[in-house]
C-alpha cells in the first residue's frame, strides 16, 4: 500500500502532498520535512530506494524517489508494493503530466494543483494503484476537461443572458 | 504507453521531430522542468479559460513574499476574504466556489491550518455539476479527517453519487470512501459496495473502483465487509477483458486471500492462466497495457504477488504451466534488450524480482530456486545501482532457503566488495544484512572480520544495529571462545559508544560459563585496559571480569595483584557513576583474592572521596564494603565474595533486542537450540531467583546484573519505539463473543493450528483446559504458549510440561487456573509460538474468561426478587440498553442463554410470562455482587430491552454489554 505521496522542490517547498492514512497538519509537515531531509542529501545516482523516515514508519516502510529538475517524486510505500513497479509508476505520472500540461514545469503544479490531484487520483486510490495504462488515464482526464468546458459555457451563456 | 510503440511506425515523422513527451526519458524530462527554474515571473497561462485569475495573482504575491511574516500576513488576509465571501449574503457562484477552494487548498499545503471551508465544500456534493462536485470532493479528500463530525453530511452526498448511475459521479464517490476510508463511511457503504462491483452492466473504471474501495474498506475496518456470494464472482474478475479491471482485482483478491485463504483458493488456477497468457504472448496482444515493450508488469507483478500467498499448486498441470511461465520470466532476462530505455529494464526486472520472490516462497524447485540465485547474482554487479539493491535484498530471503544457501554463500565475495565500495548507504545496509543471513560456520572468520573493519568507518546510522550483528554472529558461531572474547573486545574498542549493555552483558554470562575461557579473558582485558585511552565499557568488562578471575594470571609479575588494582584504579576517575560502583565492587573482590592488596584497597575506600561521595550509591558501597573487608573473617568473605556461579542458559539478550529492533519476521532464522525461543519468561524467573539469593551474592546485586532483563528491556522498549514498533501480533477475538454463553468450543483456528477449549468455574475459580491441534502433518517446534491478563485476574498455566514439539496431526492439552480477584473487564490472552517449517508462528488469542463466568445462580420468589430490585434502585446501579435481534426470537434458545450466562432463571416473576427475568451473585476473591437482569423482548418490532441491577456501576454495565451481544 502507498502510504503517502509527496511532491516537493529542491528547496523543500511541498507542491503536492497526498496522505492516504491520517496524520494531523503538524505530523503532514513534519513528515515532508523529514522526507526532505532524507531524500535531498543523496547524490545521484545513487539507489531510488530507502528506508522510511521515523515519523512515516521507519524501516518497515520504503521512501522510493525519483528527482526531476527542480522537484522531487516521492511515494512511500509498505512491503507490498514492488519498487521497481512504483518508480515507473512515478515515471508514468511524470509523463501523464506533461501531457497534461504540454511541458509540466514546477509552476504548472503549483497554479493548478487541483488539476495535478485529478490526475494523481485516476492513478492512485486509497493508496492503491488504480490504472498504470497512460492512455487510459489520459482519456479520463480529457472526458473531465471537456465536462468542465462545456459547464464553463454553460455558465457564460447563463451570465450573458 | 504501448501506443508510443504502436505509433511509432504509422508517424514516421516523429524520426525528424524533436522527442516527445512520451520518448523523453526522465532526464530530458529534467531538462525541460529545469528550464522553470527561475520561472518565478513565469505567469500561468491564465488565458486558457479555464485559468483563475484571482488564484494566479494571490500564488504569484505569496511567492514574491520576502519574509516568512509577509507570507502569513499575506495569508492572513486571504483567509478573511474568503471567509468573508463565504459568509456573505450573496450566494457564490460555481466558478467562484472553485477559486476559493484552491486558494485554501494551497494554503493548507504551505502548512497552514485551514479552520472553515468545509461546509461550503459539502454544500459542492450536491451540486450537479461535474465541476463543484469534484472540486468538493477534492477538498474533502485532502482536508476532511476521518472523525469529523461532517461525515454523515459527506456520507449522504456520496449515497446520492453511488445511486446516480452517472459513472463519473460514481467513481468521485467511491473514490471519496477509499481515500477517507473512515468507519462510519465503512458502516455506511461496505455492504452495497460489493453489489456494484460484481453488477454485469458497471462500467469498467467504476468497477475498478470499486474493487480498490473495496479493498481499502477491507484493510480500515474489516469486519464491516461481509463476506458472501459476491466472492467467488470477484475471483472470476481475473479473466476479465479489460486489464485494469483485472489489475484491481488481484490487488483485491491478494488481500483477502492473506485473510482467508480457502475461500478464494480458485483464483489460483485463474491467477496462472492469466499470468501464462500474457508472458507467452506477442507484446501486440494487450495493446495499451504494454509498458515499453514490456507486457502488463503491473498486472503480472500483482499476480505474482497473489500467487505468494498459497503454496505451490497441487494439480501437476498447472504446476507445470506456472513453472513454464516463471522459466519464461528468467529466460527473458538473459535475451538482449528490446529497447535501450532504463523504464524497459525498469518493468521487466519488476516482474523478474516478483517472479524471484515466488520462487523463494514456494521453496520447493531446487532448479528454479538455483537459477533465480544465478539471476540475483549477475545483478549484484549490474550497474545499476537499483538492482544491485533489489537483489541483495532478495538474496537474503534466498539464504534462508536450504536449497539455495550454498549457492547464495559463493557471492560472498561481491558481497564483501559491495560492503567496501558502495557509495550508497541504503545498499551497504543491504549488504549488512545478506552477510549476516549467509553467515554460517564456514565463513564466520571472514564475515565477522569483514565487518569489523567496515564498522570502523560505517555510517552513524547503522552502527548499532552492526554492533547487535557481530556480536551474535561471533557468539552462535564461535567455534573457540577466544576468539569470541578478542572479537567483543575489538567491537567495543571500534564502536564503543554502539556496544549497548546487553552486548557486554552477554560477554561477561559466557566468560563466567565458560571455564576454558576465563583465563583467556582476564589476560585479553588486561592488556587491553593497558591502552591510554579505553572506552568506559572495556572498563566495565574488564572489572567485571578480573574481580571474578584476576587470580588466573597473578602469577605473572607483570600482572600481579597490585599492578592489576592500579591498572582498574586509573581509570576510576574518568568513569561514570554506574561503572565506578562496579569498579568499587570489583575492588572488594580483589580484598578476597589477594589479601595483600587488602591494605591498599582499604585506603581507597577509606578516603574522603570515597567515604563522603556526594553520590549516594557509591558512599554507600565504599562504607559497607570498608566494614565488611573489616569485621568479616577470611571465611565469611570468601563465602560471600565467591566466583560468581554460572549463569542459565537463556535467550541471548542482544538476539533479542536485534528482534526488537528490526521486528518479528525480518530476521533470518538462526536455529539453534540455544536460543531459545521461550526466553522472555525464564528471565523474570531469574530475577526472582536471583534476588533471593542476594545475600549470599552480594555481588550480582551490585552490578545490578539482576535487573538487567526486566529494567533493560522495559528502557530498550521506551527507546526503540521511537525508532520502530515492532508490528504488534493482532489479538485473535472472533469466536470470543460465542463463548459468553457456553464454555465449551473452539476458540481459534487457522490453516495450521486449531485451539478448542474446555472450562469449569466455580465460585471464584475457573480451569480451563485448552487443546492445541497440529492440523498439518509436520511437526511444530520450539512449542510455548504464556497468559497474560490483567491485575484483577489471576492466570496460572498449570501444565507447564507443554512438550516442545507438537507431532503432526496430534493434540496437545494445557490446564490454565484462574482466580478472579476482584471484578473486571479485559479478558486474558494466551500467546502461543512455535515454529513451522522454519518460521516462527505467533499467536494471540484473547481466552473466553468473562465477568459473567464466576457467576452462582440464585433462586428467590417474585417478592424477594422485587424487594431487592427496588433496593438497588440508585441510578448508577442500573444499566439499560434497547438493542435489535440478531437471530431470531425464540424463547427456548433465550432460556438457554440466560442460563448459559451464568444466572438462575425465575420462571413466574414477572408479571409479563414473555419476559425473561434472572438473579444471580458474582464471586470474586475480594467481595461478591449481587446482580438482577431482566430481559423484555418485543417481537413485533424485534428488539430487546435489557435491564441490569447490580450494587456496582461497573459490573451492570459490563454484564450488560456481554448479554446484549447475544440475542
Amino acid at each position: 500500500m502507498i502510504k503517502a505521496i509527496l511532491i516537493f522542490n529542491n528547496h523543500g517547498k511541498p507542491r503536492l502532498s497526498k496522505f492516504y492514512e491520517h496524520y494531523n497538519e503538524d505530523t503532514e509537515q513534519q513528515i515532508i520535512r523529514e522526507t526532505f531531509h532524507l531524500v535531498s542529501k543523496r547524490d545521484e545516482n545513487v539507489c531510488n530506494f530507502l528506508e522510511g523516515g521515523m515519523l512515516i514508519g521507519g524501516s518497515d516502510y520504503k521512501l522510493i524517489y525519483r528527482h526531476y529538475a527542480t522537484l522531487y517524486f516521492v511515494f512511500c510505500v509498505d512491503s507490498s508494493e514492488s519498487e521497481l513497479g512504483i518508480l515507473d509508476l512515478i515515471q508514468v505520472f511524470v509523463e501523464t503530466l506533461d501531457k497534461c500540461f504540454e511541458n509540466v514545469c514546477e509552476l504548472d503544479l503549483i497554479f493548478h494543483v487541483d488539476k495535478v490531484h485529478n490526475i494523481l487520483a485516476e492513478m492512485v486510490m486509497g493508496g492503491m494503484v488504480l490504472e498504470t495504462n497512460m492512455n487510459e488515464i489520459i482519456t479520463q482526464v480529457d472526458a473531465q476537461n471537456k465536462m468542465e468546458k462545456s459547464e464553463v459555457s454553460l455558465t457564460l451563456f447563463d451570465i450573458y443572458s | 504507453m504501448q501506443h508510443y510503440g504502436c505509433r511509432q511506425p504509422l508517424n514516421s515523422k516523429e524520426e525528424e521531430n524533436p522527442p516527445t513527451c512520451m520518448e523523453r526519458s526522465p532526464t530530458q524530462l529534467c531538462c525541460r522542468l529545469a528550464r522553470d527554474v527561475t520561472g518565478i515571473s513565469k505567469m500561468p497561462a491564465v488565458s486558457k479559460g479555464d485559468g483563475m485569475r484571482g488564484l494566479a495573482v494571490f500564488i504569484s504575491d505569496i511567492r514574491n513574499c520576502k519574509s516568512k511574516e509577509a507570507e502569513v500576513k499575506r495569508i492572513n488576509k486571504e483567509l478573511a476574504n474568503i471567509r468573508s465571501k463565504f459568509k456573505g449574503d450573496k450566494a457564490l457562484d460555481g466558478y467562484s466556489k472553485k477559486k476559493y477552494v484552491c486558494k485554501l487548498l494551497f494554503i493548507f499545503l504551505l502548512g497552514h491550518d485551514i479552520d472553515f471551508g468545509h461546509m461550503e465544500a459539502v454544500n459542492l456534493l450536491s451540486s450537479n455539476k461535474y465541476t463543484e462536485k469534484q472540486i468538493g470532493y477534492l477538498f474533502i479528500s485532502v482536508l476532511v479527517n476521518s472523525n469529523s463530525d461532517l461525515i454523515s453530511l459527506i456520507n449522504n452526498g456520496i449515497k446520492n453519487d453511488l445511486a446516480s448511475r452517472n459513472p463519473t459521479f460514481m467513481n468521485l464517490a467511491l473514490h471519496c470512501i477509499a481515500n477517507v476510508g473512515s468507519r462510519e463511511m465503512a458502516e455506511a457503504f461496505a455492504s452495497q459496495i460489493p453489489s456494484i462491483l460484481v453488477a454485469g452492466d458497471t462500467m469498467d473504471s467504476v468497477k475498478q473502483s470499486a474493487a480498490l474501495c473495496l479493498l481499502r474498506l477491507n484493510r480500515t475496518s474489516p469486519d464491516l465487509v461481509p463476506m458472501g456470494e459476491w466472492t467467488a464472482r470477484v475471483v472470476h474478475l481475473l479473466n476479465d477483458q479489460h486489464l485494469g479491471v483485472v489489475t484491481a482485482a488481484a490487488s483485491l483478491i491478494t488481500t483477502l486471500a492473506q485473510k482467508s485463504p480457502e475461500d478464494f483458493k480458485t483464483s489460483i488456477s485463474l491467477a496462472v492462466a492469466r499470468l501464462s497468457r500474457i508472458v507467452t504472448s506477442a507484446s501486440i496482444d494487450l495493446q495499451d497495457y504494454t509498458y515499453y515493450f514490456v507486457a502488463a508488469p503491473w498486472l503480472s507483478v500483482k499476480l505474482l504477488r497473489l500467487l505468494q500467498c498459497y503454496p505451490p499448486p497441487e494439480d501437476a498441470a498447472l504446476r507445470s504451466r506456472l513453472t513454464e511461465c516463471l522459466e519464461t520470466i528468467l529466460n527473458k532476462a538473459q535475451e538482449p534488450p528490446k529497447s535501450k530505455k532504463v523504464q524497459h529494464s525498469n518493468a521487466k526486472n519488476a516482474v523478474l524480482f516478483e517472479a524471484i520472490a515466488l520462487i523463494i516462497h514456494h521453496d520447493s524447485e531446487p532448479t528454479l530456486l538455483v537459477r533465480a540465485c544465478n539471476q540475483l547474482g549477475q545483478f549484484l554487479q549490474h550497474r545499476e545501482t537499483n538492482l544491485r539493491y533489489l537483489a541483495l535484498e532478495s538474496m537474503c530471503t534466498l539464504a534462508s532457503s536450504e536449497f539455495s544457501h550454498e549457492a547464495v554463500k559463493t557471492h560472498i565475495d561481491t558481497v564483501i566488495n559491495a560492503l567496501k565500495t558502495e557509495r550508497d548507504v541504503s545498499v551497504r545496509q543491504r549488504a549488512v544484512d545478506l552477510l549476516y543471513a549467509m553467515c554460517d560456520r564456514s565463513n564466520a572468520k571472514q564475515i565477522v572480520a569483514e565487518m569489523l573493519s567496515y564498522l570502523e568507518n560505517a555510517d552513524y546510522s547503522i552502527r548499532e544495529e552492526m554492533v547487535l550483528k557481530v556480536a551474535i554472529l561471533a557468539e552462535k558461531y564461535a567455534v573457540d571462545y577466544t576468539w569470541y572474547v578478542d572479537t567483543i573486545l575489538n567491537l567495543i574498542r571500534i564502536a564503543g559508544d554502539y556496544v549497548s549493555e546487553e552486548v557486554w552483558y552477554r560477554v561477561i554470562q559466557i566468560v563466567i560459563n565458560q571455564d576454558d575461557v576465563q583465563g583467556y579473558a582476564a589476560k585479553t582485558v588486561f592488556e587491553a585496559l593497558q591502552a591510554p585511552a579505553c572506552h568506559e565499557n572495556l572498563v566495565k568488562v574488564g572489572g567485571y571480569i578480573l574481580g571474578e578471575f584476576g587470580n588466573l594470571i597473578a602469577g605473572d609479575s607483570r600482572s600481579s595483584p597490585l599492578v592489576q588494582f592500579n591498572l582498574l584504579h586509573s581509570k576510576f576517575h574518568l568513569c561514570s557513576v554506574p561503572t565506578r560502583a562496579l569498579l568499587l565492587s570489583a575492588y572488594i573482590k580483589f580484598i578476597n583474592l589477594f589479601p595483600e592488596v587488602k591494605a591498599t584497597i582499604q585506603d581507597v575506600l577509606r578516603s574522603d572521596s570515597q567515604l563522603r561521595n556526594a553520590d549516594v550509591e557509591l558512599q554507600q558501597r565504599a562504607i559497607e564494603y570498608l566494614r565488611l573487608s573489616c569485621i568479616a573473617s577470611t571465611d565469611i568473605l570468601a563465602t560471600v565474595l565467591e566466583e560468581m556461579p554460572p549463569f542459565p542458559e537463556r535467550e541471548s539478550s542482544i538476539l533479542a533486542k536485534l528482534k526488537k529492533k528490526k521486528g518479528p519476521g525480518n530476521l533470518p532464522d538462526i536455529d539453534d537450540t540455544r536460543w531459545n525461543v521461550n526466553g522472555s519468561a525464564e528471565h523474570s524467573e531469574d530475577t526472582e531467583s536471583t534476588n533471593k539469593v542476594t545475600p549470599h551474592h552480594p555481588f550480582t546485586d551490585l552490578l545490578n546484573l539482576n535487573s538487567t532483563p526486566s529494567a533493560g528491556a522495559s528502557l530498550l522498549v521506551d527507546v526503540l519505539s521511537d525508532i520502530s514498533t515492532p508490528a504488534p501480533i493482532t489479538v485473535s477475538e472472533d469466536n470470543f463473543s460465542r463463548f459468553v454463553c457456553k464454555n465449551n468450543g473452539v476458540i481459534y483456528e487457522d490453516q495450521l493450528l486449531q485451539i478448542g477449549l474446555k472450562a469449569e468455574y466455580r465460585q471464584n475459580l475457573g480451569r480451563i483446559y485448552v487443546f492445541y491441534g497440529n492440523k498439518t502433518s509436520t511437526q511444530f517446534l520450539s512449542f510455548s504458549s504464556s497468559v497474560t491478563s490483567s491485575d484483577t485476574l489471576k492466570t496460572h498455566i498449570l501444565s507447564t510440561a507443554v512438550d516442545p514439539t507438537v507431532d503432526g496431526g496430534a493434540q496437545l492439552q494445557q490446564v490454565v487456573n484462574i482466580e478472579c480477584l476482584s471484578d473486571f473487564t479485559d479478558a486474558p490472552v494466551l500467546d502461543i509460538q512455535f515454529r513451522y517449517g522454519g518460521t516462527l508462528q505467533k499467536i494471540a488469542v484473547k481466552l473466553p474468561v468473562m465477568l459473567n463466568k464466576f457467576f452462582q445462580p440464585t433462586e428467590m420468589t417474585s417478592q424477594d426478587f422485587f424487594q431487592r430490585w427496588k433496593q438497588l434502585g440508585v441510578p448508577q446501579q442500573e444499566v439499560q440498553t434497547i438493542f435489535k435481534a440478531q437471530h431470531p426470537m425464540d424463547t427456548d434458545v433465550t432460556n438457554a442463554k440466560i442460563l448459559g450466562f451464568g444466572v438462575a432463571l425465575l420462571i413466574g416473576v414477572d408479571p409479563n410470562p414473555a419476559n425473561f427475568v434472572g438473579a444471580g451473585v458474582i464471586h470474586t476473591k475480594n467481595t461478591q455482587v449481587g446482580c438482577l437482569l431482566r430481559l423484555e423482548p418485543n417481537t413485533q418490532a424485534q428488539m430487546y430491552r435489557l435491564t441490569l441491577r447490580t450494587s456496582r456501576e461497573s459490573v451492570s454495565q459490563r454484564l450488560c454489554d456481554l448479554l446484549s451481544d447475544q440475542f
